[in-house]
C-alpha cells in the first residue's frame, strides 16, 4: 500500500472515530438533559445515528471509495429499501389495528373510524 | 505469474463482495427484531419500562468501548495493508480486549436485569428486548471467536493473501457490529428512556 | 425451454426481464394479504390488496411471453414440454382465484376456507411442482448422461394433471359455499360429501401419478445403457449447458465460450464458421471434500436437539460444528489444477464418443 493511500486511509478512520464520538455524545447529552420535547428529542437522536450510520460507512467501511460499478451500493441501496418496508410497514399495520378496541362501543367505534378516515357525510 | 495473481485478486473482490451482500442480508435479519421491538416497545404487562430498567451512563460507556475497538479494528487492517504482522497482533488483541469488556458488560447488564424478575419471560416488550440485544450479543461473541482463530492464523501464517483477506472479512463484521449498536443504542436505550 | 420445444426464439426477453424485476420489488410489499381479516383499517387492507392484484400484470406479461413464444413455433410435446403446458394452465388458474381473494371484502368470506386451500394448493402444485418436475426431465439427462423414459413420464403427467383437477376443483366449491378448512370432518347435512368423494379420487389418482414417476425412475436406471445421451444435447437445445457432454466435466467448459448473441448454442450450431481447434490452458477446481457434508449432518443434529430440548446434545454438537468450520480454515490446500494436456484428453475422448 501506498505512503499516501495508508495517511489518506488512517486520516479517514481518525475523522471517522473522533465524528462518531461526538455524534454518540451529543444524543447521550440530548437525552440526559431533557432540555426539548420528547418528539423533538427523538427525531433528533434518529437523525444523529443515522448521520453516525453514513459516517461509518464512508470512513470505517469505504462505502464511498469504490469505483464504478458500484455493486456494493447498490445492494447497500437495496437493503435499505427492504429495511424501509419491513420497519415502516409493520409499524404502520400494527398502529391500525387498533380499530377494534374492546372497550369503545360500536357507535364509538364508528366515529373513530369515520374520523381516522377522514370519511365525509 | 501476474495474470495468476490477477486471478487472485478477482477471486478476493468476488469474496469479498459475497460476505458484505451476506452483512445486508443481517441487516435486514436486525431489521425484522427492530421491528418487532417498536412493535412492543408500550407491552410492559405493567412492570417497568426502559426508563427505569436501563442506565443510561453504562449503556453510554458500553458504546464508547464499542466504537473504540471498531476504530482499532481500522488501525489492524492498516498495519495488515502494510504488512507489519506485529502491530496487527497488538491492534487486534485491543480489539478484542475491548469487544470482550462490551460483552461482560453486556452480560452483567442481562444478569441483573434477570435477577432483579424482569426476564423476557415477564412481558412482551422484555421478550423483543432480549432476542434484539442478544442476537448482537452472540453476534459479538462469533466475532470475538473469529478474531482469536485469525490471530493465531497470522502468527503460525503470517500476512499470506488469504489471511488478509480473511481479516478484511472480520472488520467488515466487526464495523458492521458497531453500526447495528448505534441504533440499538438509540432506539432501545436511548428513545427508551424519553 | 419453452424456446426449446417450440423451435423459437424466447418472445420479449426485455419485457420479461422487466417483469421479473417487478415481480421481485412488488412481493416485498404484498404480506399482509395473508391477514387480511386480523383487524386492520380499510387503508391498509386496501393499500395491501391493491399491491396484491398489481403483482398480477407483471405475471401476466410473462405467461404472455411464453405463449407468444409457441405461438407459430414448432411445437415438440416432450415430456418437460408437457409440463410446462400443465404448469401455465394450472398456474393461470390459481392466479385468477388469487386476484379474487386480493380484494378484501371478498377475502373476509373466504379466508381460511377450502377455497384458500384450492387456490394455494394450484399454486403450489401448478406453479412451483409442475415447473420443477420439468426442469427435472429436462436436465436430468445433462446430469446422469441418460434419459427418462418418455412414456412413463407421459402417463405420469396426465396422471398428476387430471388428479390435481379432480382433487382441487370441488375445494374450490366447498370453499365458496363455506367449507372452513382445518377442520377433521364435515357434517353430511351440508351436502358436500359427493364433492369430497370427488376429490378423494383426484387424490389416488395423483398418487399413481406418483406411482408412475417412481417406476418412470426405476426403469430409466435399469435401461440407462439403451438410453444414452451420447451428443450432450438431447432435446436439440439452445442455450450453452448442452454444449457440454452429459454428464458435463468436471471443468464444464473446457474453453470459455464466446456469447455474442442470446441463444449462444443455437447460433454455434447453425453457424457456417469453421470451427478451430481451440487452444487448452490450465484449469483450477477445487478439491474435493466432505466438511460441508459433515457440517450439514451436524447442523441437522443440532437443530433437532434444539426442537426438542435436548440440551445436553445441542451445545456438543455446535462446537463440533465451530470445530470444523476452525479445521477447514487451516486447510491452504484446497484447489487442484487440472493441466492443459489433461483437459485436452478429457476433451478428446469426450468427441470419440460423438464420432
Amino acid at each position: 500500500m501506498s505512503d499516501t493511500t495508508y495517511k489518506k486511509t488512517q486520516r479517514a478512520y481518525i475523522l471517522g472515530f473522533s465524528l462518531s464520538i461526538a455524534l454518540t455524545l451529543a444524543a447521550y447529552i440530548l437525552v440526559v438533559g431533557h432540555h426539548f420535547s420528547h418528539y423533538a428529542i427523538l427525531l433528533t437522536i434518529i437523525f444523529l445515528a443515522l448521520v453516525q450510520f453514513l459516517v461509518q460507512l464512508q470512513f470505517f467501511l469505504h462505502i464511498g471509495r469504490e469505483s464504478k460499478p458500484r455493486w456494493n451500493l447498490l445492494v447497500l441501496l437495496f437493503m435499505v429499501i427492504i429495511v424501509w418496508i419491513l420497519v415502516f410497514g409493520s409499524l404502520w399495520i400494527m398502529t391500525n389495528l387498533n380499530y377494534h378496541h374492546d372497550h369503545m362501543t360500536p357507535d364509538q367505534t364508528d366515529q373513530f373510524i369515520i374520523h381516522d378516515e377522514n370519511v365525509q357525510e | 505469474m501476474s495474470e495468476a495473481v490477477a486471478v487472485e485478486r478477482k477471486q478476493d473482490t468476488r469474496t469479498i463482495f459475497g460476505f458484505w451482500v451476506y452483512l445486508m442480508t443481517d441487516c435486514v435479519l436486525f431489521a425484522s427484531l427492530f421491528a418487532t421491538f417498536a412493535v412492543l416497545r408500550n407491552n410492559t404487562f405493567g412492570g417497568p419500562g426502559g426508563d427505569e430498567l436501563f442506565s443510561l451512563p453504562f449503556v453510554l460507556a458500553e458504546t464508547l468501548i464499542l466504537l473504540t475497538s471498531s476504530f482499532t479494528c481500522g488501525l489492524a487492517m492498516l498495519a495488515a495493508q502494510r504488512k507489519d504482522k506485529r502491530m496487527v497482533l497488538i491492534w487486534f488483541g485491543v480489539t478484542f480486549l475491548l469487544g470482550l469488556a462490551f460483552l461482560t458488560m453486556e452480560v452483567t447488564e442481562f444478569s441483573h436485569l434477570v435477577a432483579e424478575g424482569n426476564s423476557w419471560r415477564r412481558n412482551a416488550f422484555l421478550s423483543s428486548f432480549f432476542t434484539l440485544v442478544g442476537t448482537h450479543g452472540l453476534h459479538i461473541t462469533v466475532g470475538l471467536l473469529w478474531m482469536i482463530v485469525m490471530m493465531a492464523q497470522v502468527f503460525t501464517k503470517g500476512l499470506k493473501d488469504n489471511v488478509v483477506r480473511r481479516l478484511t472479512l472480520l472488520s467488515m463484521f466487526w464495523h458492521f457490529l458497531d453500526i447495528v449498536w448505534i441504533f440499538i443504542f438509540t432506539i432501545v436505550y436511548l428513545a427508551g428512556a424519553l | 425451454m419453452v424456446a426449446t420445444f417450440s423451435r423459437k426464439r424466447l418472445f420479449g426477453y426485455t419485457s420479461m426481464v422487466w417483469a421479473l424485476g417487478a415481480i421481485t420489488f412488488l412481493s416485498f410489499l404484498v404480506w399482509l394479504h395473508h391477514f387480511f381479516t386480523m383487524g386492520a383499517g380499510a387503508n391498509v387492507n386496501a393499500f395491501f390488496g391493491v399491491m396484491t392484484m398489481i403483482i398480477a400484470i407483471p405475471t401476466g406479461v410473462k405467461v404472455f411471453n411464453w405463449l407468444f413464444t409457441m405461438n407459430q413455433g414448432m411445437i415438440k410435446f416432450a415430456t418437460p414440454m408437457k409440463w410446462f403446458l400443465g404448469f401455465v394452465v394450472t398456474f393461470t388458474i390459481g392466479g385468477m382465484a388469487g386476484v379474487l381473494m386480493a380484494v378484501p371484502p371478498a377475502d373476509f368470506q373466504l379466508h381460511n376456507s377450502l377455497f384458500l386451500v384450492a387456490h394455494f394448493h394450484t399454486m403450489i402444485i401448478g406453479g412451483v411442482v409442475f415447473g420443477y418436475f420439468a426442469g427435472i426431465t429436462y436436465w436430468f439427462p445433462k446430469v446422469f448422461g441418460f434419459k427418462l423414459n418418455e412414456k412413463l413420464g407421459t402417463y405420469a403427467f396426465w396422471c398428476w394433471l387430471i388428479g390435481f383437477v379432480l382433487a382441487f376443483v370441488p375445494l374450490y366449491i366447498l370453499g365458496l359455499m363455506g367449507a372452513t378448512r382445518r377442520l377433521d370432518h364435515y357434517d353430511s347435512s351440508m351436502g358436500w360429501q359427493g364433492l369430497f368423494v370427488v376429490a378423494g379420487i383426484g387424490a389416488l389418482i395423483i398418487a399413481a401419478g406418483i406411482g408412475f414417476q417412481i417406476l418412470q425412475y426405476i426403469v430409466s436406471i435399469r435401461q440407462r445403457h439403451q438410453n444414452l445421451d451420447p451428443t450432450g444435447d438431447p432435446w436439440n437445445g439452445r442455450t450453452l449447458e448442452w454444449s457440454t457432454t452429459s454428464p458435463a466435466p468436471v471443468y464444464n467448459f473446457a474453453v470459455e465460450p464466446e456469447v455474442r448473441t442470446r441463444d449462444a448454442f443455437w447460433a454455434m450450431k447453425h453457424s457456417k464458421a469453421k470451427h478451430s481447434e481451440p487452444e487448452y490452458e490450465a484449469i483450477k477446481v477445487p478439491k474435493n471434500s466432505s466438511v460441508g457434508l459433515i457440517i450439514a449432518g451436524l447442523s441437522f443434529v443440532f437443530g433437532f436437539a434444539i426442537i426438542w430440548h435436548i440440551y445436553w446434545l445441542a451445545p456438543i454438537v455446535a462446537a463440533g460444528i465451530v470445530l470444523c468450520v476452525i479445521l477447514r480454515t487451516t486447510n491452504d490446500d484446497t484447489e487442484r489444477t487440472i493441466s492443459a494436456a489433461q483437459v485436452a484428453k478429457i476433451e478428446a475422448k469426450a468427441k470419440e464418443r460423438f464420432a
